[in-house]
């Protein structure tokens, strides 16, 4: 009987364990072990260097560190504006405001919409010459404000980051709205009757009861912003000089430029090695946090 | 309960076998036809042109030529590599890529030698060709990728970079727009004018690495001769050598002089194209392939085409240029004959007018040239004096190059100096040599 | 919130700056939206000169021009076919994992789990080309099956992980009760815990099939005849080598963007009320 039951249970699992392991594991395998080699991805022969590739990676590649900052940075950012604009909208959008729905399907539509379309949208905008952002700042007599956002190497970073903001909220804003609406209503009754105000209520019952959903979206937002590159590709191909190089552009670049398949396999492996460490950070944390 | 649910998955996979079954088809029917050849390439703009020319083929010698295109370039290159590895490559296809990567395909076998069919008859198709235009597939004596000599490719159109300008800007700037810059001061000299009346001046796709490589190159050519750059990709000469310094000083000069357009670092060519074409720009620096793009964007665009101007009179003014782009035969292919006769059609002087008039592209055979439009026939002349590091037989370290372009990069931007690029760049490059000698 | 909130609302002034920053917000979301629509109803040379956002004259048959020469008639309904089969696919296949990890014990659960939520993390770059050759050795590589077995990998970990989070906040007593009653446990799945999980499948749903409908690279690789192609390729075929058909380009791209909105329009009333109950973490 015992047994029955758990073969029952493996079946269950089973077809997301076949198709995972044909589809992942093999694939996966095939690239780790790659990164042991000096391969351009086409000779019949490879190169076996051991652990030279990795050696190269965190001791010598520079760029590759500083491409790592770079997607951190996007990321913080991410993290703090993104989720908190966000939050901002959710909290808007809770109450019970006309054009809520209006609202919920508008801001999700950044998600939606192409990269090409964003990239090229964007790039027009924030143009130096000819773009409207700079436009409508002379407009409003904040001409000297005006800048080459994406081109001079102390605005491309954060411009590449607040558009990627811009793409990515709408998930967040869905999720945190969610959650919101979810907080009983008696809670704040409650809060008022004992004499909160609105400050004191957003701390103390709106704050504590939505914190999982805050890690949830946190999580997601670090995954994702972590391995972004198509935007960046279609605003500024991660120049100028570097200043906006992220890790998947470098995997990119020594696979198509360079045509060091095993280097970049080593390089991907080491990108997931420190993005599990940071996700087993952030479960430490919400672990802490829930107790 | 269970029936209803088995019932329900037995459906779904009912479904998907038979997906299974219609995938298969399509397959099948592909491989049998031993008369069809089947072409993939990356060119979405030449696809109406290739479909006509299969046409004719066909009517002409029955057999069927299937061009498949496959966009944008970047995904052409994986499909190829890809195909490459599970042995599946079409007879005709193109490498996106630099001759290291033609030497590894031809290493791995999947590159048909087709200097027996050049040669042949004394040499009559290879005749046809520009030299230039051959010279990108072709594997001279004593190349550095142990190659057998040979010609592995075959052109199918040629292209030139050089520089463009707008002759109403320049009436704008009261310049003579029938005598555009010839030497780099008068340039320069220019971009101060630029500067002043608030225009735009050099655009190019600069954000793309390459374009800067090709205008570096062109000038170290100019400034040091040929021996010397191919002697420092060798290792035989130094980057901190002062010509190099003076080749990455340019950029700085140009910088200053207000000589290029802002946001240049980190445009795409596409975004530069449609800068010029609009009149939003004095200068471009593009490969002939920007007369259609212009012409479509804006067909009234009053512009010409002359060579970069010089820095110094010591070496002649270099320019890139060669094979656009080339087709090579699959050496496992079980219609390698048919395949080669198809390519040899292609290149004959009456489809090579049709394609070039057609798409706006210089044609490969130089018995083509006739009826090309003006601007066209412009960057026709420079081809015989262009390069391109593939006829080199050498080529540079990868990280080197990254290293040299984006150090130029940070010239414009401000944040090296030609002295600090120079010796970063070196740096790399003993790094390499020595990596190399392990 | 709605009540302590609602004093302050009676406060016309931050209601006004909340519209604002509302409004301001969508603003910059429906520009992008409006330029493409706008664009694709203009001509290649007043793309870039034009920049208002009402074309001067509307050129509606580049709708039909991009249908036709996009050849969208086939590559719209493979689109459709494979997101939908994908979805399908993913919510069987990930719910049925996801309740046994949360319901279930068995030797290995917490290793497999952890296996599949690490695959979340690493990227394998390059992974077109020993899928490519693994499709080939099966002989799915130019056919539908293997593709869509692809994509429902590719969505597999982070459903299973939704899902699962969503399983384990799930009351169990209406499965008890079923299990009393009688019911399998692939009766209890089907019948009990996929009804109530509705909302976090919306989530699940749109999640993928965004994915699924963007793709098209490995449909690139992967595919060789045209009729298996997905609608995200033949966009690509107006962006050209050198030329770059702004005008068609765009006009697919709002013809492509319809179905994935009205998806989202579909499903988003489902993911407020799910999300809510369960993709909610610890």
């Amino acid at each position: 009987m015992k047994l029955k039951s758990i073969l029952e249970n493996y079946v269950f699992v089973l077809p997301a364990v076949i198709i995972f392991s044909i589809f992942y594991i093999i694939p996966f395998i095939w690239v780790f072990q790659l990164g042991l080699y000096e391969w351009d991805g086409i000779m019949p022969t490879k190169i076996f260097v051991g652990f030279d590739n990795f050696k190269e990676i965190i001791f010598q590649d520079k760029i590759w560190w500083q491409s790592m900052l770079n997607a951190g940075f996007i990321t913080a950012i991410a993290l703090t504006f993104q989720n908190s604009l966000a939050f901002l909208l959710a909290l808007a959008c809770d109450r019970e405001i006309r054009l809520k729905n209006f609202y919920r399907v508008i801001f999700f539509i950044p998600p939606v919409l192409s990269e090409v379309v964003v990239g090229l949208v964007w790039q027009w905008i924030l143009d130096g010459h000819y773009g409207l952002l700079n436009n409508w700042l002379a407009k409003v007599g904040l001409a000297h404000l005006a800048k080459n956002w994406l081109s001079d190497p102390g605005t491309a970073l954060i411009t590449v980051s607040l558009v990627h903001c811009w793409k990515g909220f709408g998930w967040g804003f869905l999720i945190l709205l969610a959650g919101l609406q979810t907080i009983p209503r008696e809670l704040y009754e409650a809060a008022r009757v004992d004499g909160a105000n609105a400050w004191d209520s957003f701390k103390n019952v709106t704050i504590p009861l939505m914190i999982p959903v805050i890690i949830l979206v946190a999580i997601l937002t670090i995954l994702g912003t972590m391995q972004a590159f198509v935007l960046i590709i279609a605003m500024t191909g991660g120049g100028p000089a570097y200043h906006t190089q992220v890790p998947v552009l470098r995997i990119l670049a020594s696979m198509r430029g360079s045509s060091r398949f095993g280097y970049a396999c080593a390089q991907g492996i080491s990108f997931g090695v420190v993005l599990m460490a940071i996700s087993f950070i952030q479960y430490r944390f919400s672990k802490s946090s829930k107790a | 309960m269970f029936k209803s649910l088995f019932s329900k998955l037995f459906l779904f996979f009912c479904v998907l076998v038979s997906l299974v079954f219609s995938g298969c088809g399509t397959n099948e029917t592909q491989n049998k036809a031993v008369n069809t050849i089947t072409i993939w390439h990356w060119m979405t703009d030449r696809q109406p042109a290739f479909y006509e020319l299969a046409k004719r083929y066909e009517t002409n010698t029955g057999v069927k030529v299937n061009f498949e295109l496959y966009a944008p370039s970047d995904a052409y290159s994986q499909k190829v590599r890809a195909a490459a590895q599970g042995a599946t490559l079409p007879d005709i296809f193109g490498i996106l890529g630099e001759k290291r990567d033609f030497s590894s395909f031809i290493k791995a076998g999947h590159i048909l030698d087709l200097t027996p069919y050049m040669e042949e008859n004394q040499g009559k198709w290879k005749e046809e060709f520009f030299a230039k235009a051959l010279a990108v597939n072709e594997f001279s004596e004593g190349n550095s990728y142990s190659i057998k000599t040979g010609i592995y490719g075959v052109p199918i159109d040629v292209m030139a970079i050089q520089m463009v300008y707008n002759k109403d800007l320049f009436k704008e700037l009261g310049l003579d727009p029938q005598n555009p810059p010839k030497t780099l001061e008068e340039f320069l000299v220019i971009g101060n004018k630029i500067k002043k009346a608030n225009m735009q001046g050099l655009v190019s796709g600069w954000g793309e690495m390459w374009m800067i490589d090709c205008l570096a190159n062109n000038y170290a050519f100019n400034i040091m001769g040929k021996d010397k750059v191919l002697a420092t990709i060798r290792g035989d000469a130094s980057y901190n050598d002062p010509d190099w310094i003076k080749v990455f000083n340019i950029f700085k000069e140009m910088r200053d002089s207000g000589v290029l357009a802002s946001g240049i670092v980190t445009m795409v060519n596409k975004t530069a194209e449609q800068l010029f074409a609009n009149g939003k720009a004095v200068f471009a620096f593009n490969g002939s392939w920007c007369v259609n793009v212009y012409k479509g964007m804006n067909p009234e665009l009053n512009y010409a085409a002359m060579l970069p101007p010089q820095a110094s009179d010591k070496y002649p003014m270099s320019i890139w240029g060669g094979a656009g782009s080339s087709f090579l035969v699959n050496a496992r292919s079980k219609n390698k004959e048919e395949a080669v006769k198809f390519l040899r059609w292609m290149t004959e002087k009456e489809q090579q007018s049709y394609l070039a008039e057609s798409t706006k592209n210089l044609p490969a055979n130089k018995n083509s040239l006739k009826d090309i439009p003006a601007i066209l026939a412009q960057f026709a002349n420079s081809v015989e004096i262009a390069t391109h590091p593939s006829v080199w037989g050498i080529s540079e370290f990868p990280a080197v190059i990254e290293a040299f372009d984006k150090g130029i990069q940070s010239i414009i931007i401000k944040e090296k100096t030609p002295e600090q690029v120079a010796a970063d760049v070196q740096k790399i490059k003993e790094r390499e040599l020595a990596k190399k000698k392990k | 919130m709605k009540t302590s909130l609602y004093y302050k609302t009676k406060n016309s002034a931050t209601n006004i700056l909340i519209h604002l920053l509302l409004l301001s917000v969508a603003v910059t979301c429906i520009y992008p939206l409006l330029w493409m629509v706008s664009s694709s109803l203009k001509t290649q040379e007043m793309i870039f000169r034009d920049t208002s956002l009402i074309p001067k004259v509307a050129h509606f048959e580049n709708y039909y021009l991009a249908w036709q020469e996009g050849g969208f008639g086939r590559y719209f309904l493979n689109s459709i076919m494979y997101t939908v089969l994908v979805v399908v696919g993913i919510i069987i296949v990930a719910s049925m994992a996801a309740y046994a990890f949360s319901r279930f014990s068995f030797p290995g659960k917490n290793l497999l789990f952890y296996t599949f939520m690490a695959a979340m993390m690493i990227p394998v770059p390059g992974s077109f080309v020993p899928l490519y050759v693994l499709l080939n050795k099966l002989h799915l590589r130019n056919t539908s099956l293997g593709y869509i077995l692809c994509m429902i990998n590719v969505g597999l970990s982070t459903s299973i992980f939704l899902l699962k989070t969503f399983f384990d906040k799930m009351p169990k007593e209406l499965e008890d009760a079923a299990r009393i009653d009688g019911c399998t446990k692939f009766g209890i799945w089907w019948h009990v815990a996929l009804p109530l999980a509705k909302p976090v499948l919306a989530v699940v749903v749109v999640f993928n099939a965004l994915n699924v409908w963007n793709e098209y690279i490995l449909a690139l690789v992967i595919f060789d005849s045209k009729q298996l192609m997905p609608l995200q390729v033949a966009l690509m075929t107006f962006q050209g080598e050198f030329i770059t058909r702004y005008p068609l380009l765009m006009a697919g791209l709002t013809i492509a963007a319809l179905p994935i909105i009205l998806a989202y329009l579909f499903m988003q009333k489902y993911i407020v009320k799910g999300v809510t109950q369960g993709a909610v973490v610890g």
